[in-house]
């Protein structure tokens, strides 16, 4: 009767694609490689005892060196956690999640379901579609019906800056900003920061270029303070219609010339261009813009031999970005993304430790 | 609270009279709805039969305000304010003219609605109502409105509100159409595209908050615009809410070409600045957006110079539904008859501006620029008057406001300052107890 406790079969491929092939197995020691569990790892909430002095998180704006430093410290815990093959945690037993997106968004709410699971949490997705409801009515009755659910932590994206503050007002949980408008994305800052900071072992005195559309860019503005918190040296290069203006009051160095902007680069940060930006209203033409802007080998050449790429995704290749840098060595796209789900866990489980009962 | 008219004595007060610089100790006798005499000791003894006596020691009694720019919601958007709120509203805040602005639904673009809003005002309104008139049909901005039967059938001037025309052959020559009539025209200097999704003041701050910027060129560009037609068209102009230095010269210029040329700050604009937003409160979304500091401080210094020659409320009463909403899609608008006194004693108290200065933007050169009786304690003048109390501390509280919405950007703001009563054409209409 019980079979599958008597069986030990393991089959011998890491996919199954089809039934050609299946009865060859290539590698049957593949499974016997991942190793046993580290059981200290196990236990990593125990470890940190980092706690945020705030209930929210709705920017980078606002929080000290020490905070972002143990959030950091703490989403590297989880960066070992997350390549195990054990990965679940309790700290967020019986606490309930909610994504609450008003703007489509695949990767970050995976991303914070993943986390909100990783640590127990029940996670619920709600994709509020902006053009489905009456906007602004929808947010605060939405905050209301939500919280009257008890929740304990609310992740929220709105296309308008300031909703995610708006909301927070109005529940009594905590609530974690996931991109508002062109405000801020604060844990894409911190799952940047992480990336760079493990590969190149420190924040301080790095010059990063953050390259692009810089007046919408939520992730530039998140980024630019954090890095400044931490002591990096940022500029920021794109066509003067697209930046900001006050901008050279942000404590970066602006400029509109990549050359100029990359030069000595440890890290090149690009950003997404939306495509209704793209026909004659900010720039003239994608053409015009890659010609100019879109980070291709020549122009990565301009930094420093060993810069790193990075890009919040999604991309537009061939618009802002290469696919030869893109996929390049260079490149550390696809470790923002691991890190983006450490992170999210690190502030799931600091803002948690504040959480009644915790 | 209406009161029978007998004849009132206010006793021991000091007494202000922008329109004469005039500032004494002494007593003010109203009778028969108009002003008989305002000087040192006629006392109890030299009064008619039946005067009311109000001691009015350590008050202030000044002219009652006329705020050039309100927005009543009659007709068509009552569930803002009627002109029944709206009254009640300006007699708290010792206005006792309000300017009703033309940007309803419909728009006052018809003789026909100038009667019928000024027929409401007489029946119920407990202080004056005058109306300006849309410039162009439907404020549109594309063909003149009536501005001769309109002016006739009572509107004192012709604006688009809070809009501002873009043709600029249309303004010229509504601009010298209006001349042959002697009318006043009143424009909102704010360029469309250059404002475009803008909500709040362009710059640092602004970019900080992830909110789209106005420019301050947006009102620059149009101010500049409307100079030239003027000096064209040789009419009567009125800038309806200037909020920057930039504009203010423009302005200067324009007075030294002498061109007949005046301008309204709004008190917001002199008392507030793009700070004060701080995290996305939208009862401070106004429009024009509030500005940097140094704006408003050349405005405050514009004011006390006389460049700037009216202060206006920019009453606009916006509903719970319109401003709970994020930054960027809250409607622009904050009310203001019942705070504009008590705001603009924040200048004074502040040493920015001398009290005689304000009440006479307040008062008597509104009175002068729209040719109306009041803004002044000359003897045989209206006996439009408040009396108010220049120091007394108190906090805001929305929910004694008279006003139908409660968007009010002081909020739980302390204050310093507050009227104790207004007496419209005889009566005393609002009393603080």
């Amino acid at each position: 009767m019980n079979i599958a406790q008597k069986s030990t079969f393991v089959l011998g491929q890491r996919h199954l694609l089809g039934i050609e092939g299946i009865d060859r197995p290539r590698d049957p020691l593949r499974a016997a490689r991942a190793g046993p569990i580290d059981t200290a790892l196990m236990n990593i909430a125990q470890k940190s005892t980092f706690v945020l002095g705030q209930r929210h998180l709705l920017g980078i704006e606002g929080m000290s060196r020490e905070e972002i430093l143990g959030l950091l410290d703490l989403a590297e815990e989880f960066v070992a956690l997350n390549r195990q093959i054990e990965k679940k945690q309790s700290s967020l037993r019986g606490r309930t999640l909610i994504n609450l997106f008003f703007e489509v968004s695949t990767r970050t709410q995976a991303s914070f379901e993943l986390a909100g699971k990783r640590l127990g949490a029940d996670v619920m997705n709600m994709s509020v579609g902006s053009s489905s409801m009456r906007k602004g009515e929808t947010l605060i009755d939405t905050a209301v019906t939500l919280n009257a659910m008890h929740p304990d932590i609310i992740v929220v994206r709105h296309h308008a800056s300031g909703a995610v503050e708006l909301l927070a007002r109005k529940v009594d949980c905590s609530v974690i900003n996931a991109g508002d408008g062109s405000h801020e994305h604060p844990t894409q800052a911190l799952l940047d920061a992480l990336t760079i900071r493990r590969n190149k072992g420190r924040i301080e005195r790095l010059i990063v270029a953050i390259c692009g559309d810089i007046l919408h860019s939520r992730v530039a503005r998140s980024n630019i303070i954090l890095l400044n918190a931490l002591g990096a040296r940022v500029r920021v290069v794109a066509p003067s219609t697209l930046l900001p203006p006050g901008i050279e009051r942000f404590g970066v160095e602006a400029t509109r010339d990549m050359r100029e902007g990359l030069r000595d680069a440890d890290i090149v940060m690009m950003l997404r261009l939306q495509r209704e930006r793209m026909n004659g209203s900010f720039v003239p033409s994608t053409q015009e813009y890659f010609h100019y802007f879109g980070l291709d080998q020549k122009k990565l050449a301009y930094a420093k031999p060993d810069a790193l790429v990075m890009h919040p995704g999604p991309m537009n290749r061939g618009v802002e970005i290469d696919t030869a840098v893109a996929d390049g060595a260079q490149s550390l796209i696809r470790e923002q993304v691991e890190m983006g789900v450490a992170v999210r866990m690190a502030v799931l489980e600091a803002l948690s430790r504040n959480l009644p009962n915790a | 609270m209406i009161t029978e008219r007998r004849p009132i004595l206010l006793a021991n007060a000091r007494i202000l009279d922008p329109a004469r610089d005039f500032d004494i100790d002494g007593d003010l006798l109203i009778a028969d709805g108009v002003i008989r005499e305002a000087k040192r000791g006629i006392g109890a003894a030299g009064v008619p039969e039946a005067t009311e006596v109000i001691d009015c020691r350590g008050k202030l009694v000044a002219p009652g305000l006329i705020d050039m720019r309100a927005f009543v919601g009659e007709p068509g958007a009552e569930y803002r304010e009627t002109i029944a709120s709206a009254s009640q509203a300006a007699a708290a805040g010792g206005v006792t003219t309000i300017v009703c602005q033309p940007d309803t639904s419909p728009a006052i673009d018809d003789p026909a609605i100038v009667d019928f809003v000024l027929r409401r005002a007489r029946d119920t309104s407990i202080v004056h109502v005058q109306l300006m008139a849309a410039l162009t049909k439907g404020l549109r901005g594309e063909e003149m409105a009536e501005i001769g039967l309109l002016k006739a059938a009572g509107a004192i001037a012709f604006t688009e509100g809070a809009k501002s025309v873009t043709n600029a052959q249309v303004m010229r020559r509504a601009l010298t159409y209006a001349r042959d009539f002697d009318a006043l025209i009143v424009h909102h200097t704010e360029d469309p595209d250059l404002v475009g999704e803008g909500v709040m003041n362009e710059g640092e701050f602004a970019a900080r908050l992830g909110l789209a910027g106005v420019p301050t060129t947006a009102e620059t560009i149009m101010l500049e615009r409307d100079m030239r037609l003027v000096a064209l068209a040789e009419s009567r102009y009125h800038a309806a809410s200037l909020t920057c230095a930039a504009a203010l010269d423009v302005l200067a210029h324009a007075k030294e070409q002498g061109l007949k040329v005046t301008a309204s700050a709004s008190i917001n604009h002199l008392t507030l600045n793009e700070l004060d937003i701080g995290p996305y409160r939208t009862f401070l979304k106004v429009s024009p957006p509030l500005r940097a500091e140094a704006d408003r401080a050349a405005l405050v210094a514009a004011l006390a110079s006389g460049l700037i020659d009216v202060v206006m409320s920019d009453h606009n009463p916006q509903d719970v539904e319109g401003k709970r909403l994020p930054f960027a899609e809250a409607s622009a608008g904050a009310i203001g008859l019942e705070t504009m006194l008590t705001a603009g004693l924040r200048l004074v108290h502040s040493g920015e501006l001398p009290l005689m200065t304000l009440l006479k933007a307040m008062s008597s050169t509104p009175a002068k620029i729209l040719g109306l009786a009041g803004g002044t304690l000359r003897q045989g003048s209206p006996a439009d008057v408040i009396v108010f109390d220049l120091d007394a501390p108190w906090v805001l509280d929305p929910l004694e406001l008279k006003s139908k919405c409660k968007n009010t950007p002081f909020d739980e703001a302390r204050l310093q300052g507050r009227v104790v009563r207004t007496i419209v054409a005889g009566r005393t209409v609002y009393e603080y107890v």
